[in-house]
This record gives C-alpha cells, structure tokens and sequence, in this order.
C-alpha cells in the first residue's frame, strides 16, 4: 500500500497542480471551449478501450435532459493494474476537480465515483477530501460564484466484480442490479444510469483532463507520439526490481520500460494486464501506442524462470470465475479455454482440438456481448501464439509439475 | 423486509426505446440499409432481426421471444454489420442510421456454430429422453447447423436435482441455456418476479429465492414460463401415468371434463395451422382413449356465471339497498388460479373483493362426485375426475385443501392441453382425422356463453349477457348486436366500458327468493374492466388503491394469462399473439353457432337447479358445494 504523499515526477500528470485551478479555470471559458480544447488534446479513454473523450463529453452535452451524471469509474479491476489507487490517493484533486469540470460542460449536477470494493480503505479519506472541497465552494451549489452551476459528487462502493469496469455493467451495479453488461446501443451518452444521460470517465482520464484544461491542448500534445499524443500512467509489476507507477510518453518501447524498471531477464511481457496481450522478446522493440499496442498501462513482466503455460492458466482461470455469465460465448467459452490448457498441461491433446479452440476464441472475440469476453482469449491467443516452442515443446524451459 | 413489489427488468434487458415514426413521410422515419446487397428501407429504430423477418431473412435465436423484453444473451442471431470489428446481435440492434448488414458470412456462419457448440456442450441429457423431442428450439437449431457431434465435447452428469416440488411447474435445469426467458416471463411479462439469474460466470443458473423449491416460493403457477422455454428446462407437473392407471382399472368411472380453450389449439400439437378448433374429434379421442365419460367444462362456466352473477347482484344489493359500505366492490373474477394465487400474494388484503364462486373447473368437480353418482347410482369414491386445462395452475387448484366440498377430492388430476395430446398420440390416435360427437349427458349442453370464457374478456361477456337480460328483462340481442359486447372483446391489456341500465324488469323465478324487484338498479351505469396478464391486474389493483376508475367499477374480469386461456401455461408451445389472435377467432367463430348463447338458457343448467341446486343460486347447497374462501397468503406460503 502506499503510504503517504511521496513526491512522483512525470511530464503531465505528475506534474505541477494547484487544487481547483482546472475549476476556475474552466468556468472561466464556455462549455464549447472546454470541447474543443479536449477535442484539440486528441485524449482518449484511458480506462483501456480508447474512446475519445472529447466525443464522449460532446455526445453528452448534446443529450437532451433535464438530469445527466457525471461517473468516475474508479473500479480499477484488471490484473496488474494500480495507478487508480494512486491517483486517489496522493492526487483526488486531478480526479475530482475534472469531475466537477465534465458536470459544468456536460450539464451534469451529480458526479458518482464507483469506487471498487476492494478499496473501501480509500472511502473515509476521500470523503474527507470531498467535505473539503464543499467548505472551499468547489462542490456545492454556485461553484466559485458561478450562479447556477450546483454540482455534488457522492461515492459509491462496488462489491468487487471484474464486469463492473465495463461501463454498462458499472450503471447496472449503480442502480442495484446484477452487474451485467447492457446491449448496447443505446450508449450511456443518451440512456445512462437511471436512463438518463451518463458520462463514464476513468480516474486517469479525468486526472489528465485537470492539466489539459489549465495549461492548454497545446502544451499536453507537445508529448507522445505522432499519432498517440500525452502521457499514460504504467501500472508496472512482476519480474523487475523497481515495480510502480510510471507517466511515460506515449510511443515509449517496450524495451525502454524495462530498462527503466531493471527487467534484467524478461521473457515475456504483458500488456493490457489479463485481457491484454502477451510479448515474447523479439517483440519487446515495438511500442505503447494507439498505433501499435494500445493499453490500459498494466505491464506485467515474466523472467526466465516462469511457466507461461500456468501463466495462461492463472489468467484463464480468472476470466472464468469473473465472466458474468449472461452471454454464452464469455460463459461457457472461457471454460472451454481454459479445459484445453489443462489438456496441453496433461498432454493429452490434439493440434485440431487447439486449432478448434483458437477458432473459438476469435468467435468469442467478435460475438461476446461485452469487452470483458472480447478480450478475455486474447492471452489464450497471444501466448499460445508466442510462446509456442515453450509451450508444445517441452524443452522450452519451466515444467509442467 | 418488505417485498419490493416493483419488480421489472433490469435496463439491460430492455429495448431500446425508439418511437417508430407514425408517419412513415416524416424526415428520417424510414432508413434505407442493405441486408445481404439488397436495399431495403426500414422505420428508424427496427430491429436488425426484425428488417430480416420482413425481408424473408432467416436469422435462427434462442433468448429472442416476441412476448419479451430483450435480453440479447445467447448470441445466436450474431450478423456482421459493416464498419462494426465485432458482430452484432440481431435481435437488440436498433436500425438508427444506414447500416449494411450480412447475415451469413463465413464468421458469422463460424461464430453461429461455435456457440451452438458451446451451448451444447453444456445441455444436459439426449433428445429422446425429453418432453420437448421436436419441439426445442435447440433441437431445431442443431439441425438447421448439422450438429453431428460435440466439438467442445458434452455433459455427462446431471448437476441439478430436479425440482418437481409444484403441483404446476417442473424446473430441469440440467437442460437450462440460461437464455433466461423465464426471468423476463415472470419479472416482466407477468410481474410476479420469482426467478431470478443465481451467481455469475460458469456457476450461473436460474433459481428461486434463497434457492427454496418452487412450491415454497410465491409462485402463482400460471407456467407462462414454460410456454416460453425454448428447451425442455421447464415443463408441467405431468399426471398422465396416474390417469392411464385409473382408466385401466375397472373398478373406477373415469370423467374428462375439457376446457373450452383446449379444443382451440390442441390441432396446432397435430401440425395443424393455430384456429381450428377439434371439439368433436376431441370428444371422440377422450372416449376411444378409454374415458367413461366426457363433459364440456363450459357447462360449469354456465353454472359460474349464474353463482357470480348472483354473487355480484347480491354484493350491489347490500351495498346500494342495505346501505352496507363494507361489502367489497368491485368483485372480482375467481376463475382463474393463477390470477388467485396472485392476488393472495401480492394483494392479500383485496382477497374479499374475489367472487366466493370457485372456478367452472372445480364446480363442476364437486357436481360431478355428488349429483352425478347420485343419478348414475355409482360410488363416488370410485369416481376419477380429470380436467383438461389450457392451464399449469389448474394443476395446483384443484390441490386446494379447500377443494373437496363433495366430501372427496373433487378434482383428482388437471392435465393441460400438450398432455392430452400425448395422451391421444399414444393412443395410436390422429386427432384432426377422427369423426365428431357430442359431449355426454346429463350436461350434454352448454352454452357460449361458457365457450368464450377461453378467451380474456370472455368472463365478463358471459356474465353480462346473464345479468344485464336478467335485470333489464330485455333480450341482450336487442341491446347488442348479436349478443357481442365488443367493448370487452380484443387483446388490449386493460378494457374498461361503461353500461347503463336504463330499465329494469320483474325479478325471473330463479333468484326471485333473492330480490323483490330491481327498481333500486334502474339509472345505474354498470361499470366493468377487463385485465390479462398479471402485469396488467397489477395496474389496475394499484389504481383501486389510489381511488382511481377502476376503484369506481362494480365488476372486474382478471386472467393471470396474456391473453386469457387461451394462452395459459398449458397451451401448445410455442405462442405469441398471433397464435393466440387465432385461438381466440377460432373460439368465437364457434360461439355464433351454437344453439344457446347465454348461461341462464342452459336447460341442463335449469334442470340442474331444479333437480339438485334447488335453493337456487348462491342458496345454501351451492355455498356448499360451489363457493369456497380464499387465504391471505402474502409473502409467505401458507
């Protein structure tokens, strides 16, 4: 756990920030200003799935409503992943004060913070914090003198599903139903929580957007790559002797991370934490990017010494405890996933019984009716794919005791 | 804790509310997509499985239902719609913008199989050796995919006890694909609210609360929910081994009795479009099958209408002549046991509104092991009565403890419509090729009055022929047109009209020992309502209890069932509202051509008062036998 403040360095999000500056700052300009500085800083969800922020907030503020809500999702689930707690920890003022800014240009006066119930520590100190805010007029009715502007933010704990990252599932969970994705469309945008329209922005998302707005989209795209512009936040554990939570430019390699990190022998690197994809080393010189590997910023690294094919087990075994369990491809198909790594663990398998399996995970990948069964064979596909010496031959290194 | 009452689906479940455009001129009411490369033009907001049905595209589903809200779960109606990197499922996709959809492209047609696969793979048990052979849904669908092995291999062991704890309804879940059809049946269709999705991931399953059995939760037994399972998960408490047994005995005289709403669609278990109504091969079938006797249950409805008729002018009497502000208006219908058990439920405390007449099923019961072996000098303890019900929750009526007012148990089996049928199929019998006859004697007729009970509406149409020509003395043909009372005639969930009795005549002898005159109903406006489905009767129960118009009504019909009998739990699968448009034609088309239309001109029904009933209706002899008395269950069994 971390422990009180520590002084992080970073290029954006780490850096400098006074408490509500985003808020004046941004009740200063009109709603359309606010769009298009967001639209112009080229930010895009930094939950994993990528969406453009700046549309989200647009199709938002366009909805017609006489209530819309503003969701923090602070349900910080996927394996490997730990910048969330940090952010609410030693930086609620990023994450709050963009809040209060998305209520003012979306039309929203009620910001909820799902919070993950394995955080539930976290609840007394960041109510503290919001108590603070409604002394100074950062929360409340007329925000800093702004006549008419009331927004409220109130903090709601989850029960610890994995599902209710995904945002409809996140909606299903607020409103006391079982976390079960929803179809989709409609989109939360125009029938959100309570059917009315409902923003969801992850916490980093929000914590970037209280820089954007107080130092301009210019300045936070002078960072990144050509196509991917800013900075991320790397949740960086495993095999390394300097885990953490890293603000890396996008376009940064993979090679580069685990230099940083002291990654002496990494075998295989896994981005995008379980739904993510696994990398052997003849990949480590490609890059975090929209363009080529877009993440969520969970990097978790494997040395020489693991068995990648209980790697794969662990996190197969995992999205068949969380899948929800409503649409049969997530269902029953992870479980099938998972019955052929036992196979391959007791060699007792066919190629054309991992061959139909890998067609059942690509049919998985497209009819799933959430990103948590589009994404779940993803490291069935990756590791088998990458690691198939090891994997088929048993010399590869590890056992399989 | 209080019950939640408001039980509905979850949003998830919903569709996407898109008001289609009224007028298809209207800018962006219509949308032109291309389904397979052909250009078709849709109203905004179409489902994509809906664009496919009415261009002649078949698009197979399992969790789909028309009667239901969406769910979108099973994923077997996955198409490709371009410009999307997943597919997209057909059945909750609304056509909002021009889309360009393929149906069976080579992931679609892989991604299709592979679910199938995987449902499979998880379906416990062999088709042979199940209720639903060829009539499963997912039977069906692995023949349309020419499933001739299991890729992800296949259950070998049961992992559910299964629960045959209802008299009504038996739950597999062994052979349960989560589409949860019955979960939007009972939270949505019907409000009732009693299953639910358990746990999540591969340890789903559909279960009751706190995992009770399904006699011990508040159920109401309308097995709306089996009418709807696309497998064999679901399906009646089947007393056919005990009936075979009974009519193999010699010792015992075994009575059928049957349903008007059985006979309009018991052709459609024998392949026959829905709408045709067998009553006559029927009554051939029964006897050929080894029944000592047939009767038409629409003679008991006969004898209902003349007891709650009685019962509803007796209740006004009180109320405007006694000035007695205690009696319980409106009254409401009984004829329905799972309308009943609902209402014990969910609104104990209206149980004195319920008409104290039992159902034509159970009055006829206790008729039938009383009068009848009186005049056919048979032991009534040998005698079997069964009825044929289009109904599960017949099933648990006549398990009543209540119900045994002859002194036996008056009803010993209710068998559905799918039942009887297998009953004839095993009998070596083709239904729709059989010759015709009558019902028996001495209640060889009956009225259609009692004939359009099948349908929702029906109760009330009945009760008003009977009492409006008993009070007014005017012939309900000159009132209206044909004996039909259109208004509460349709499939609308709510009805309501308003008939004012402009002029009453002299009291008819049979209930003259009741009333002096009816001067004190001249210049009053009978005001009734209809409701079918729960969903629809728990709209009105809330609007009595805020005083609203229907609180001012002195008559209500309710049926648990969408629909009315004729798409109770105990119907042929599967249903929808076409299907039960048809029963319902098929119903009243046979009305118009029978002999007596309303109850009061029974003459069997006249001499039955005056051989037996002969303190007349509602007289001390009918409380015995016809009337019963209803428990406020709440949220607790009792």
């Amino acid at each position: 756990m971390e422990s009180g403040k520590t002084k992080r360095s970073g290029t954006v999000i780490f850096s400098a920030y006074e408490r509500g500056a985003a808020i004046k700052k941004a009740l200063s300009l009109s709603r359309n200003d606010i769009l298009f500085e967001l639209k112009n800083s080229g930010l895009k969800g930094r939950g994993g799935a990528g969406f453009p922020t700046a549309t989200k907030w647009m199709l938002t503020a366009a909805a017609v409503s006489d209530k819309k809500y503003l969701i923090c999702n602070a349900d910080e689930g996927e394996p490997g992943t730990f910048k969330d707690r940090v952010l609410l920890i030693e930086y609620p003022e990023l994450v709050f004060d963009a809040m209060v800014v998305g209520g003012y240009t979306i039309g929203a006066d009620e910001g909820i913070v799902y919070l993950r119930g394995e955080y539930e520590y976290l609840i007394d100190s960041l109510n503290d914090y919001l108590e603070e805010m409604r002394k100074d007029n950062l929360l409340g009715e007329n925000i800093l003198g702004k006549n008419g502007f009331n927004f409220d933010i109130k903090i709601f704990l989850g029960e610890g599903a994995y599902v209710c990252g995904e945002e409809t599932a996140l909606i299903e969970s607020l409103e006391g139903q079982r976390g079960e994705a929803r179809n989709r469309p409609p989109y939360p945008v125009n029938t959100g929580y309570l059917g009315k329209p409902t923003c969801v922005n992850n916490v980093e998302t929000l914590a970037t957007i209280s820089h954007i707005i107080v130092k301009g989209s210019e300045w936070y795209k002078q960072f990144g790559s050509d196509k991917s512009k800013g900075t991320k936040l790397f949740s960086i554990s495993g095999d390394c002797e300097r885990p953490g939570v890293y603000e890396l430019e996008w376009g940064t390699k993979i090679s580069e991370v685990l230099e940083l990190v002291g990654a002496k022998d990494a075998k295989a690197v896994q981005v995008g934490g379980a739904s993510g994809i696994c990398l052997n080393s003849s990949q480590f010189d490609r890059t975090l990017a929209y363009e080529d590997i877009p993440t969520g910023g969970s990097i978790i690294i494997f040395n020489k010494s693991r068995n990648m094919l209980k790697v794969l087990k662990n996190f197969m075994e995992f999205f068949v405890e969380e899948s929800c369990g409503q649409c049969t491809p997530c269902r029953i198909g992870n479980v099938k996933l998972l019955e052929g790594i036992k196979m391959i663990e007791e060699n007792k398998f066919t190629f054309k019984q991992i061959n139909k399996l890998k067609e059942l995970a690509e049919t998985m990948k497209i009819a799933s009716k959430c990103g948590l069964g589009q994404s779940s064979p993803n490291p069935f596909l990756s590791i088998l794919e990458n690691f198939k010496d090891e994997i088929f031959n048993h010399s590869g290194g590890g056992s399989y005791a | 804790m209080r019950r939640n009452n408001n039980v509905r689906a979850p949003e998830s479940q919903k569709p996407l509310k898109i008001d289609i455009a009224e007028n298809p001129e209207d800018l962006g009411a219509m949308i032109n997509i291309e389904i397979n490369e052909k250009k078709v033009s849709v109203p905004m907001g179409t489902t994509i499985l809906q664009a496919c049905r009415q261009n002649q595209v078949h698009i197979p589903t399992l969790c789909h239902h028309d009667d239901l809200c969406i769910a979108g779960v099973c994923r077997v109606c996955v198409v490709e719609v371009e410009g999307m990197k997943t597919l997209q499922a057909a059945c909750s996709f609304p056509i909002t913008s021009p889309i360009k959809i393929k149906t069976t492209s080579p992931r679609v047609r892989r991604a299709r199989k592979n679910i199938l696969d995987l449902l499979l793979s998880e379906h416990y048990g062999e088709c042979y050796a199940c209720v639903r052979n060829n009539n499963c849904e997912l039977q069906a669908l692995a023949k349309e995919y020419g499933v001739d092995h299991y890729n992800f291999g296949h259950i070998e062991k049961p992992k559910f006890r299964v629960d045959n704890s209802s008299y009504a309804v038996v739950r597999d879940m062994n052979k349960c694909i989560l589409c949860k059809r019955c979960v939007r049946t009972c939270i949505d269709l019907q409000e009732v609210g009693v299953l639910e999705a358990i746990n999540r991931g591969e340890a789903t399953y559909i279960g009751t609360f706190f995992d009770k059995p399904l006699a011990d939760v508040i159920c109401i037994n309308c097995g709306q929910c089996i009418n709807r399972c696309p497998t064999g998960a679901l399906h009646a408490n089947d007393p056919r081994d005990e009936i075979w047994a009974a009519i193999d005995d010699p010792t015992k005289h075994v009575i059928i009795q049957t349903a008007p709403s059985p006979r309009a669609a018991i052709g459609e278990e024998f392949g026959l479009e829905p709408g045709h109504s067998l009553t006559g091969e029927m009554n051939t079938a029964l006897r050929r099958i080894g029944f000592d006797a047939v009767f038409d249950t629409n003679f008991a409805a006969d004898l209902t209408v003349m007891e709650e008729g009685t019962e509803l002018l007796l209740r006004l009497h009180k109320l405007l002549v006694e000035g007695n502000t205690d009696v319980a208006i409106p009254q409401f219908t009984s004829c329905s046991p799972g309308w009943v058990k609902y209402l014990e439920h969910f609104y104990p405390d209206f149980i004195n509104h319920l008409s104290s007449a039992k159902s034509p099923q159970q009055m006829f019961g206790a008729v039938l092991k009383t009068f009848y072996p009186k005049i056919k000098n048979i032991d009534p303890a040998n005698i079997v009565t069964v009825a044929v019900m289009p109904c599960a929750a017949k099933k648990f009526e006549c398990n009543r403890p209540e119900m045994t007012d002859s002194g036996f148990k008056d009803i010993d089996y209710g068998l559905t419509t799918r039942e009887l049928a297998q009953m004839i199929k095993e009998a070596g019998i083709y239904l729709p090729e059989l010759p015709k006859s009558e019902f028996d004697d001495p209640f060889g007729d009956a009225s259609g009055a009692g004939l359009i009970f099948g349908a929702t509406g029906g109760v009330m149409e009945a009760a008003l022929r009977t009492v409006l020509e008993l009070v007014t003395g005017e012939k309900i043909e000159n009132i209206f047109e044909n004996a039909e009372i259109k208004a509460v005639r349709g499939f609308e969930g709510i009805r309501y009209a308003e008939i004012p009795i402009t002029k009453v005549g002299p009291v008819p002898d049979l209930i003259s020992h009741l009333f002096k005159d009816f001067k004190w109903l001249e210049g009053v406006t009978l005001k009734v309502a209809v409701a079918h489905g729960t969903a629809n009767a728990k709209k009105v129960l809330e609007d009595i209890k805020n005083g609203g118009k229907f609180s001012e009504c002195q008559f209500i019909e309710f049926m648990a069932c969408p629909g009315g009998c004729l798409g109770g739990g105990g119907q042929p699968i599967p249903t929808n509202a076409e299907i039960r448009r048809k029963r319902a034609e098929a119903i009243y088309k046979e009305e118009r051509t029978l002999n007596y239309r309303k109850s009061h001109e029974n003459p069997k029904l006249i001499r039955l008062y005056n051989e037996f009933l002969t303190d007349g209706p509602c007289g001390s002899i009918s409380y015995k036998l016809l009337h019963t008395t209803y428990t406020k269950r709440g949220s607790f069994i009792v």
